[in-house]
């Protein structure tokens, strides 16, 4: 494909041709629905004789997060995707990364839930995401896109990240958005790095002792609680500054809105149309759209909140993402919320009578 | 002729590598594991291995095994090293990588990335230490143990109906594709623990000629978990788990 | 005539007294002393008997814990 070429693909497709493009060295997946394109898209790409990039089919996504932990520990920029499910099976492994600091990328193409839920989509793993899904005091850098464009883009933004600050990041995408297909800017053929670059680059990994320095050892175990004590601290030193220097969103129409839809990924798209169709029958709302869900961008939905009528957060699960709204609201204003269960995907429609029924209509 | 004449250094015959540092390693008093760190360190010196080699250890007994072998190592959840050792060996296939593990970890709770790293033919060694026991966490019953064996989890001796057969996992390996060295060794004589070395240098090299996976099973003790003094223990293993995990090469396909 | 003598250097501080090495020695050159303690609490071996020792390394290549450096020296009569 020629750079800067106009393309029509599906949102998991994008994430694959990212993935090559940005110069991942591995990939290491399972399928589950609704995310296998990733995978078969990756296979049928061959990167291993383009780019030399590792493509390999593990045994099942507790494998899967475990390849991206060794390839991760030994300087090398690996991803994995997979779904809901999949992805809690993930989560001892995500836990493992976070407490060895490990730069790898995630992707969680959401199904409903919970258990095995539906392949359908839906935005339930919101908590699990936001919250750190294993066990520990910790959390991974969490990315929302709402098109295929941002499943393309994120995925270097998510490696720089997890890079920087050698910490698991995640890109939080959603059935929708991984099966629609829309136009999309793919990004320029990015080379892999040397091995000298990824010694360079990451000299605390584990790729063979050489005798200039002690030897590396890549773990997440500390048993003296003093140490370990500083070890968390480390972390929360490092999660500090990523809520500082890290949060991204996105506003639409909200200078003169009364009201405030707050939604994320393909949510958010909804929240669009409903923006429109909620204007025309006189209602002044505007959409906050959240990018990064760790860090949440708090003081900038309080900011943009304060002096509105009322807030509706519309996420399709049972209101996960609403806490972390009203968390940063504190109260001043009224803060509703609207979702469908199931994987059924609310119509626009819905969304402005919810929008009237919970909050324009009772204040009147 | 008195000692100090004798001992000088040009007369030295065996020493501990160098690459198996002087910290006090945690075992206990004649565990297994230590001879078997001994051998793994020599066998990276001898191959001139020690800058690119990343060894992956376990959750047990040898989960500080980082502490004592000086070259670069990851520590693995329990049971999923060879899916770490999957990916490190794909990435730098020049490196000699290879997993330390129990046979509850390896046997149990990582059955499937063992069988599964292995079948795919992964050019790692795996080192299996087989103790028929959690040793670790205070001596439970593991898929490795043998029927009739008293453990804190089946303290009246395993059996069947209750708690299954015990797991020859090493004899699946051996029908495994992608294996292309699978070896049971011991470390209780010198004799055996000649073998051993040879077993577990065979199965680096093999792994850094590409010729597929390997798996190198040592039947071990575990005095603290058998509750039994350390020669008392090897003897036991030699009247008991030889019966049933029976020494030798149970594949070699490597042309070594 | 030539024999070979052997020597053993035990590092009593890493040793456990497993006494793996008392069992291998086929010459009974190696064993605990009296009930002495190193300052981990084990009670640690040493050459017994050294002038019975060949330098055969047994001892060192079942120790566990690499306590044992041996030493061998083909020696005239």
């Amino acid at each position: 494909m020629a750079e800067q070429e106009v393309v029509l693909m599906k949102g998991n497709e994008a994430i694959a041709h990212a993935a090559v493009r940005c110069g991942c060295d591995g990939y290491f997946g399972y399928p589950i629905t609704p995310q296998s394109e990733v995978i078969e898209t990756l296979s049928a790409l061959k990167p291993w004789e383009t780019t030399g990039m590792v493509v390999l089919q593990a045994e099942s996504e507790v494998a899967s997060i475990n390849m991206v932990y060794g390839g991760a520990g030994a300087g090398k920029r690996v991803m994995t995707s997979s779904s809901s499910p999949g992805v809690a099976l993930m989560q001892e492994g995500i836990a493992y990364m976070a407490g060895a600091e490990l730069p790898g990328v995630f992707v969680n193409v959401q199904r409903g839930g919970p258990g095995l839920g539906t392949i359908q989509p839906s935005q339930g793993d919101y908590y699990q995401a936001t919250r750190g899904g294993g066990n520990g005091d910790y959390n991974v850098i969490v990315l929302a896109p709402a098109s295929v464009q941002e499943m393309a883009d994120f995925v270097d933004l998510a490696f720089n990240l997890a890079f920087k600050y050698r910490n698991p990041a995640m890109i939080l995408s959603d059935g929708i958005i991984g099966q629609m297909m829309e136009k999309v800017v793919l990004p320029p053929q990015k080379p892999r790095r040397t091995d000298e670059e990824v010694i360079r680059e990451c000299p605390w990994a584990s790729t063979g002792r050489t005798k200039d320095r002690k030897p590396n050892v890549i773990s997440s175990l500390e048993l003296r609680p003093e140490e370990m004590e500083r070890v968390n601290l480390r972390l929360q030193a490092k999660y500090a500054e990523i809520r500082k220097k890290e949060v991204r969103y996105e506003t639409l129409f909200c200078d003169d809105a009364d009201y405030l839809f707050v939604a994320f990924g393909s949510a958010s798209r909804l929240a669009q149309k409903a923006v429109e169709i909620a204007r025309e029958q006189g209602i002044k709302i505007g959409l906050f759209r959240p990018i990064t869900l760790w860090p949440f961008p708090t003081q900038e939905v309080a900011r943009m909140a304060h002096g509105k009528k009322g807030v509706l957060v519309v996420e399709i699960n049972a209101g996960q993402m609403i806490d972390d709204v009203r968390l940063a609201i504190n109260g001043e204003v009224p803060v509703e919320g609207f979702g469908r269960l199931g994987g059924i995907v609310p119509e626009p429609e819905e969304i402005v009578e919810a929008l009237k029924e919970k909050l324009t209509l009772m204040q009147k | 002729m008195d000692n100090q004449e004798i001992i000088r250094p040009e007369n030295l015959v065996y020493d501990k590598p160098t690459l198996l540092n002087d910290n006090p390693m945690h075992y206990c008093p004649g565990c297994s594991h230590g001879v078997v760190h001994k051998l793994v360190a020599e066998v990276i010196e001898e191959m001139g291995m020690e800058e690119k080699t990343v060894g992956i250890s376990p959750v047990g007994c040898a989960v500080f095994a980082y502490k004592y072998i000086d070259i670069d190592w990851q520590e693995a959840a329990h049971g999923r090293a060879p899916a770490i050792a999957t990916a490190i060996k794909r990435l730098w296939p020049d490196r000699l990588v290879f997993t330390y593990q129990g046979d509850g970890d390896l046997a149990c709770i990582g059955t499937a990335e063992t069988i599964h790293a292995l079948n795919r033919g992964e050019h790692i060694a795996i080192i299996f230490i087989n103790n028929a026991i959690y040793g670790m966490t205070g001596g439970q019953m593991a898929p490795t143990t043998l029927i009739g064996q008293k453990t804190s989890t089946c303290p009246y001796g395993r059996e069947p109906a209750l708690h299954g057969y015990p797991l020859n996992i090493t004899k699946i390996a051996s029908e495994l594709e992608g294996t292309c060295y699978v070896s049971r060794q011991s470390v209780e004589s010198v004799a055996s623990i000649r073998r051993a070395k040879k077993a577990i240098r065979k199965a680096f090299e093999a792994s850094m000629k590409g010729l597929g996976s390997s798996l190198v099973e040592i039947v071990s003790t575990c005095s603290s978990g058998w509750k039994m003094p350390p020669a008392k223990a090897n003897k036991w293993m030699e009247e008991n788990m030889f019966k049933f995990y029976e020494k030798g090469d149970l594949k070699d396909t490597t042309g070594l | 005539m030539a024999r070979i003598k052997g020597a053993i250097v035990v590092n009593t501080d890493r040793c456990k007294g497993c006494l793996l090495c008392v069992d291998a020695c086929p010459k009974d050159v190696i064993g605990r002393t009296g009930k002495r303690v190193n300052k981990s609490g084990y009670p640690f071996v040493e050459a017994v008997r050294p002038d019975d020792c060949i330098g055969c390394a047994s001892c060192a290549i079942v120790c566990p814990d690499g306590c044992i450096a041996v030493y061998r020296k083909k020696v005239e009569e």
